[in-house]
C-alpha cells in the first residue's frame, strides 16, 4: 500500500495507451462508422426521392390517360356529328336529283304527249281524206276541197 | 523447508494477499525483490509494484490489440459479430462525450474509452477468485526458486493506490495543460483567485480553488482505490471461511460486484470527460 514509483509507472502506461488509442484505434472505427452513417443517410434520401419521382410520374400518367380519353370522346363526337351530317347532305343532294329527273320525265312525257297527239291528227286527217277522196273520188277535187279538209283535220285534233 | 512450516493465521492470509510483488531499493542501496512485508515497506518511495504494473500492462495491451485488429477490418457494409460489439461500445462513449463535453478537443473520446475498458478489465479480475493466480505466480516463483511465502501477487490494479493516483494524475496534468490552452495562463490564474468571492477575498479564493483542484484526482483516484479494495477485502474475507459456505456468499458478492465493476469505471470515464468539459469552458 505504498506510493511509490509505481505511481509513475501507471502514469507513464496510461499516457502511452490513450495515445496509441487515440492514433491507432479510434480512428479507423470511427471513420468507417462514420462512413456507414452517411451510407445509409444517402441511401435513404435516395429512396425518398425515388418514391416521389414514382409518385409524380403516376400523377403525370394518370394525367395524360384523362387527356387521351377527352381526346378520344372528342374525336368519337366529331366523327358522329360529320357521319350525320354526311348523311344529311346525301340526302338532300338526293331529294333535289329525284326531283330533276322527275321534272326532266314530266317534260319529255308532255313532249310525247303532244308529238303523239300531232302524229294522230295527221294520220286521221290523211285516212279521212283517203276514205272521203275514195267516195267521193271524182266528184270531189282534191284541189276545191283542201280548205274544208283543212279545216276538218283542224277541228279534229 | 523451515517456510512451509509458517503456520497461516488469517491474519497472516489477508496480509499476504495485500502485499504487493515489490521490486526496489533496499535500505543498503541494492535493488531487488522484498521477500516479507517489512522490506518491501522499508524500501518506501523507491520501488515498483511488479504485479500491478504487469496485470495492467497486459489488460491494457489486450485491450488495445483486441480494438486495434478490429478496427483494421472495419468495414462500413454490414457488421460482423465483434465489430458490432466494439461498434456498440464506441457509440456509448461517444454518447456519453457528447453528452457532456462541449469542447472541440479529438482526445477526449479516445481518453474516455481508453479509461473505461481499461479501468473496467482492472476491475473485472477482481472477479477472479482471489487464490488463483497468486497460486499461479507462487508456483511460478517456486520453480524459480522463490519461496512460496515470499512470494505475493496482488492480482487487481485499482486496489493498489498508485495504479489509480497514477492514472488520475494523468488526468490532473491534462486538466492543468488543456486550462492553459484554451484559457490562457491568465484566464486559469483568474479563475483560480477571482472566484467565486471577488478580488477582495484573493488569497481565500485561491484556496479554495486550490482545494477544487486537487481534490480532483484525489476523489477521482481514491473513489475507485475503495471500491475496489473494500470489494476485494470481502472477497479474501469470504475465502477465509469453511469451503461449503464460500460459494453461498461469494457468489451473490461476484454477481453484485459486477455492478461495482462497471459503475466504477463508468464514474471514473464520466468524471474525466467532465473535468475536461470543465478545462475547455472559456467562461467560468
Amino acid at each position: 500500500m505504498n506510493i511509490n514509483l509505481t505511481m509513475f509507472g501507471q502514469l507513464i502506461m496510461f499516457a502511452m495507451f490513450t495515445w496509441f488509442c487515440m492514433k491507432f484505434v479510434w480512428p479507423p472505427i470511427v471513420m468507417a462508422m462514420e462512413e456507414r452513417k452517411k451510407r445509409i443517410e444517402s441511401g435513404l434520401l435516395a429512396a425518398e426521392r425515388g418514391r416521389s419521382e414514382q409518385e409524380e410520374a403516376q400523377a403525370k400518367s394518370q394525367e395524360m390517360i384523362n387527356q387521351s380519353k377527352d381526346q378520344a370522346a372528342e374525336i368519337i363526337a366529331n366523327a358522329t356529328r360529320q357521319a350525320s351530317n354526311m348523311v344529311e347532305d346525301a340526302k338532300d343532294i338526293a331529294f333535289k336529283e329525284a326531283g330533276k329527273v322527275k321534272e326532266k320525265a314530266q317534260v319529255e312525257l308532255e313532249q310525247d304527249t303532244i308529238r303523239t297527239r300531232n302524229e294522230l291528227k295527221n294520220q286521221v286527217s290523211d285516212l279521212v281524206m283517203q276514205g272521203v277522196s275514195a267516195v267521193l273520188d271524182k266528184e270531189v277535187d282534191a284541189k276545191a276541197h283542201q280548205q274544208m279538209l283543212g279545216k276538218l283535220s283542224q277541228s279534229l285534233s | 523447508m523451515s517456510a512451509t512450516n509458517e503456520v497461516i493465521t488469517s491474519g497472516s492470509y489477508i496480509k499476504h494477499h495485500l502485499q504487493n510483488l515489490t521490486y526496489g531499493q533496499f535500505p543498503d542501496g541494492h535493488w531487488g525483490l522484498a521477500h516479507t512485508v517489512s522490506e518491501a515497506k522499508e524500501m518506501g518511495f523507491w520501488a515498483f509494484h511488479l504485479d500491478t504494473l504487469g496485470v495492467s500492462f497486459v489488460l491494457g495491451a489486450l485491450f488495445l490489440i483486441f480494438f486495434y485488429q478490429v478496427g483494421k477490418k472495419m468495414t462500413s457494409d454490414t457488421p460482423s459479430g465483434v465489430q458490432n460489439f466494439v461498434e456498440s461500445v464506441i457509440d456509448f462513449i461517444n454518447e456519453s462525450v457528447r453528452g457532456s463535453f462541449n469542447g472541440q478537443n479529438p482526445m477526449v473520446a479516445p481518453l474516455a474509452l481508453t479509461t473505461f475498458i481499461w479501468i473496467m478489465l482492472m476491475n473485472t479480475m477482481d472477479l477472479v477468485p482471489v487464490d488463483w493466480l497468486p497460486y499461479v505466480a507462487q508456483q511460478v516463483g517456486v520453480w524459480f526458486g522463490a519461496n512460496p511465502h515470499h512470494v505475493f501477487f496482488k492480482v487487481v490494479p485499482t486496489t493498489d493506490p498508485n495504479a489509480t493516483l497514477g492514472m488520475s494524475i494523468g488526468i490532473f496534468i491534462l486538466i492543468i495543460y488543456y486550462s492553459i490552452k484554451e484559457k490562457g495562463a491568465g484566464g486559469f490564474a483568474a479563475e483560480l483567485t477571482f472566484h467565486p468571492f471577488g478580488k477582495m477575498m484573493l488569497p481565500f479564493n485561491l484556496f479554495l480553488e486550490g482545494v477544487n483542484l486537487i481534490a480532483k484526482p484525489v476523489s477521482l483516484a481514491l473513489r475507485l482505490f475503495g471500491n475496489m479494495y473494500a470489494g476485494e477485502m470481502i472477497f479474501i474475507l469470504i475465502a477465509l471461511l469453511p469451503f461449503w459456505i464460500q460459494w453461498g456468499l461469494s457468489l451473490p458478492w461476484a454477481i453484485f460486484h459486477i455492478l461495482i465493476v462497471l459503475l466504477q469505471a463508468f464514474i471514473f470515464m464520466t468524471l474525466v470527460i467532465v473535468y475536461m468539459d470543465m478545462a475547455h469552458q472559456k467562461e467560468h
